[in-house]
């Protein structure tokens, strides 16, 4: 049975303009601010939240990290092998050209849009700190990283134990590889934030960032092998502090006993110590940069 | 109570002296904050919200100190820069709420202000499309709605007619009204436009060259800066500027040269048809009878009445 409309309730329904509508609800602190700065950077790192065309270059990326882990661990459990095939503390350095290009278009995106478009005056009007604005920056870049190398070690573990080999041997190797992928995220998020921040156009920093990783991984393999054929074993040991990829592979030989990228390692424990203080002084350095960079610009 | 006052605030870069002890104070309502490009406007409004430290002096927003309480001053305040600064690739939805966000807000908070305050702006359809297609008058929309999204005690604008056309320039001037009237939050305009501003607000302060220049009452600047700008035309080729304005002083009006112009001041009605009959006396060809459009200039212009001693400040 239909209900009749109550002419009386019809005629009560107006739309009213409620005018200009104070707010009292909560003002979250800071904590939130840095959450929400942070997780939505995060999620931009691969065009989540976005546009499709901006998913398209950080997901084939992705795609392309995972496919060496996808076929070694298609061929792994087809063919029985009783070993890794490839370690995990050696997937970043074989794929660094993918992982330098994602660096290359991702910082700019996270880090030169604000700059170049001023947004950062909108932002720093806000009861956000400079310092936290930049640390939510770079967390997000590193976690984008970190999930772009972490998960195709993620895969190859899920690989090894499916194909029977040790689940306890496989762990500690799988955690060396994530120590080492951790590193070496926030080292790259730290240079690639430095040089986006120091440039406000796009194009400019993605052929710098690109340029920068590539060239310094050339020259240290360059003065390694040389030094190497030369005997002068020491010398070829520290040529890996030039690029962050070899730093942090020696990091991994050195003091967790992982398989070397290189002809040569540090030497050392002593060797990986100074690999690792390196490390540590260039996120450390990064960031004493970027906070005076982007103190200069608040006052603008 | 005054929501802003500053106590001999300077401000010095290596090149320039921004501001010059300037003590001023703001009260509720609209406020217009006068002077011309590089007076000091913009940085006064950064030292306020805590973003560039002063020299010396001090000041403080909503009574709390800008050099020691700038987060607790940016939480409560909102603030629409001069320059363009809106991301192209998002749309104005999605920037207000992250921005509101930004100041504190809950998620859903967040996006019912930002549908809130995107309305009262006047963005409608368009919201959802990215800032990157949008015209300056939206533009400039967006950058007022970011500054209220937070529901802020008082606002800074800088600049927020810039680059409007007439029409766009006179709807933001009755959005501003209607901001320090209706929503009932306090704001402080800057332009470089006297006239602009005097219909807009309740007080008026000039500063130039980073000094005060001038704080009162819009009411009693509307009086003393009613210009009337006369051009006229000596057919013989004499000094017909100077003519008119001696014999215009003669008459007891207050004058001022101006570029090839006169400003004359009017007292009332009948200063037109004293001005009509001294040109038609004088034998002079009248260019142009304009009731002047003021700038900040009208307020520091020689007079005549002082016999040919130019000196500033005719009040």
């Amino acid at each position: 049975m239909a209900i009749p409309p109550d002419p009386a309730a019809a005629r009560r329904s107006v739309i009213h303009d409620i005018g200009y509508r104070k707010y009292d609800g909560p003002r979250l602190g800071e904590a939130y601010t840095w959450r929400t700065l942070y997780e939505l950077g995060a999620r931009h790192c691969f065009g989540l939240g976005r546009a499709a065309r901006y998913k398209v270059l950080p997901m084939m990326l992705l795609a392309i990290m995972l496919l060496p882990a996808l076929i070694i661990v298609g061929v792994q459990v087809m063919v029985d092998i009783d070993e890794q095939v490839l370690p995990y503390s050696r997937y970043a350095v074989i794929m660094q050209l993918v992982i330098s290009v994602f660096v290359a278009v991702q910082a700019p995106a996270l880090i030169s849009r604000d700059l170049r478009y001023r947004v950062i005056t909108l932002y720093l009007a806000r009861p956000l700190r400079v310092d936290t604005y930049v640390y939510a920056r770079v967390a997000a870049l590193a976690t984008g990283l970190l999930v772009l190398t972490g998960l195709p070690l993620l895969l190859l573990y899920a690989g090894s134990l499916l194909s029977g080999l040790s689940p306890g041997s496989e762990t500690t190797d799988l955690l060396t590889g994530l120590l080492g992928v951790l590193i070496l995220s926030l080292m790259l998020a730290c240079v690639g934030a430095v040089v986006s921040a120091m440039t406000t156009r796009r194009g400019f920093a993605i052929a710098a960032i690109i340029t920068a990783l590539v060239m310094s991984y050339t020259v240290g393999a360059t003065v390694q092998g040389i030094a190497d054929e030369q005997g002068e074993t020491d010398v070829a040991g520290y040529a890996g502090l030039l690029s962050p990829f070899t730093l942090v592979d020696g990091i991994q030989v050195a003091l967790l006993d992982a398989e070397a990228s290189t002809p040569e390692g540090p030497p050392g424990v002593a060797g990986g110590l100074v690999f690792l203080a390196v490390a540590l002084a260039v996120v450390v350095g990064s960031m004493v940069l970027l906070l005076w960079r982007y103190r200069k610009v608040a006052g603008r | 109570m005054s929501l802003i006052a500053t106590r001999g605030l300077t401000k010095s870069f290596p090149q320039v002296t921004a501001l010059d002890a300037l003590t001023i104070d703001v009260g509720a309502g609209v406020t217009g904050l006068v002077g011309a490009n590089g007076a000091g406007k913009s940085t006064l409004i950064k030292i306020l919200l805590g973003l560039l430290p002063s020299t010396s002096g001090s000041a403080s927003v909503l009574d709390l100190d800008v050099d020691r309480q700038g987060t607790q001053i940016r939480a409560r305040v909102g603030y629409m820069p001069e320059h363009d600064c809106l991301p192209p690739d998002v749309s104005a939805t999605e920037l207000i709420v992250h921005l509101a966000r930004i100041s504190g807000l809950p998620p859903d908070a967040a996006r019912e202000r930002s549908a809130d305050v995107l309305r009262h702006v006047g963005l409608a359809e368009e919201r959802y499309r990215p800032i990157g297609g949008y015209s300056t008058g939206m533009r400039q929309r967006v950058k007022l709605a970011q500054a209220l999204v937070h529901d802020p005690e008082l606002v800074f604008l800088d600049e927020p007619t810039n680059g409007l056309d007439p029409l766009g320039r006179d709807e933001m001037l009755t959005l501003i009204r209607r901001i320090g009237t209706e929503f009932g939050i306090a704001v402080l305009v800057t332009s470089h436009l006297l006239g602009e501003l005097e219909r807009t607000s309740d007080s008026i302060i000039v500063i130039d060259a980073g000094r005060l220049l001038r704080a009162s009452e819009t009411a009693e600047f509307t009086q003393t800066t009613g210009l009337l700008t006369v051009e006229v035309q000596d057919l013989d080729g004499g000094n017909s500027r100077d003519r008119l304005g001696r014999a215009l002083a003669e008459k007891g009006l207050r004058v001022m040269p101006s570029g090839g112009l006169l400003q004359v001041e009017i007292v009332d009605e009948s200063t037109y048809d004293v001005v009509r009959d001294l040109v038609a006396d004088l034998g002079l060809g009248l260019v142009r009878l304009q009731q002047a459009r003021h700038r900040i200039e009208d307020i520091f212009t020689v007079d005549y009445a002082a016999e040919g001693v130019p000196h500033g400040d005719p009040t």
